[in-house]
């Protein structure tokens, strides 16, 4: 029984150590060279409807939401998710981008459409 | 209507999955129904206090409290699907054989019930909190919930569900002796995935910064956002465009669940020796 319970114990004590750790090791200080952009919500539109960043650096994108009703700020292309409740302000990080053409949207609200372009 | 069924369908869709292979897995413990229904509820109220508090919520950790909010759940189900891996490995087979003959059984069966439970737990706050914010804001928009979204909500929750049953049913096929191995494994991809998932979140707040290049690109072949891409993002933790942390911390649960299921299982029974 002892040993079960240890067992148990040593079991959980690795896996929250390998996920702290794995985290840890993970976090480093960026060099300043955050590309950061704005955005608006407002009418179910995105103002501006499309954004501009240069590639190969990393993006931060703020968002405000003029909305009357909560938005979640969203794309497949550059990986991100988050809920804007109304009157909020919210920023996502977007990785270093290849040039291209890549599309976000409101995921409560899919006619809500913009884009972000890396030349 | 269409709106809301959608949402509805595609978030019940998504824990309903991971409900489904729970229920699977614990085929024939007794009590499981009460502990993966005391999950889900538990889901639910946790999903509308989320909810309730998202604006406060967003605003923690320099406005990033939504993503460490996110990779702490994924994180603590992650630690509690490998637990149930680890003690399956090692009591699985003596559970099975003793699951008629009495209540030590039971007891030591909850309490991997009970991990399960948790895990159930979060796959339905996660997906209910985004149901709840998108049926409100709705709702409020319009002055008050209307009958199209009832009715739009109700047939997306009954089609998710389906999916949940389809689940559990088609896993319940296997035959006994295998289900075992199915399901650790099915387990192992879960948690590998979700630990993926956490680091996406902390990715997205910029806590995680390194490694953050992606490795390779299979967009053109499945969208991690299409259904199918959805599915196996829940499943496996499909994604198109994954970064090299990802990628690491993936392998890395693997590993680490891989090798204590190894450690902590029973030594075969008195063999013979051969050499």
């Amino acid at each position: 029984m002892n040993v079960g319970g240890r067992t148990r114990i040593a079991a959980c004590l690795a896996a929250a150590m390998l996920t702290g750790a794995t985290i840890c090791c993970a976090v480093a200080a960026r060099a300043d060279d955050t590309v950061s952009l704005s955005v608006t919500l407002k009418d179910h539109q995105f103002q501006p409807a499309e954004l501009h960043a240069p590639a190969g650096k990393p993006i931060a994108i703020h968002v405000k939401n003029l909305n009357t009703i909560v938005s979640e700020f969203e794309s497949g292309d550059l990986h991100f998710e988050k809920i804007v409740p109304v009157g909020s302000n919210a920023i996502v990080h977007v990785r270093p981008l290849q040039p291209g053409r890549y599309n976000f949207y409101d995921d409560f609200h899919h006619a809500t459409q913009g884009y972000l372009v890396v030349p | 209507m269409l709106a809301a069924l959608l949402i509805v369908f595609r978030e019940v869709f998504e824990a309903g999955l991971i409900v489904g292979i729970i229920m699977a897995v614990t085929a024939g413990v007794p009590g499981r129904g009460l502990w993966v229904s005391a999950g889900v509820a538990a889901g639910v109220i946790g999903a509308c206090v989320v909810a309730l508090f998202t604006g406060g919520l967003s605003q923690l950790f320099g406005g990033s409290g939504q993503e460490v909010f996110n990779a702490g759940i994924l994180a603590f189900a992650v630690i509690m699907l490998t637990w149930h891996n680890v003690w399956m490995a090692r009591h699985g087979r003596e559970l099975a054989a003793e699951l008629k003959a009495a209540g030590e059984a039971v007891v030591a069966g909850s309490k991997s019930l009970a991990a399960l439970a948790v895990v159930v737990a979060i796959a339905v706050l996660r997906e209910g909190s985004e149901v709840v914010l998108f049926l409100y804001g709705v709702a409020a928009a319009q002055g008050g919930a209307s009958w199209g979204m009832a009715v739009g909500g109700c047939i997306g929750l009954v089609l998710g569900s389906l999916v949940c049953l389809a689940t559990y049913l088609g896993l319940v096929t296997i035959p006994a002796r295998y289900l075992f191995a199915v399901t650790s494994t099915l387990i192992a991809f879960l948690a590998a995935g979700l630990a993926a998932q956490a680091i996406a979140f902390l990715q997205q707040a910029a806590i995680v910064t390194a490694l953050d290049e992606t490795v390779w690109d299979t967009s053109w072949l499945l969208r991690d956002s299409s259904l199918l891409g959805r599915a196996l993002h829940t499943l496996i933790g499909y994604v198109d465009q994954p970064t090299a942390m990802q990628l690491i911390v993936y392998a890395a649960t693997l590993a680490t669940i891989v090798v204590l299921m190894k450690l902590f299982s029973i030594p075969p029974q008195r063999r013979p020796q051969t050499a």
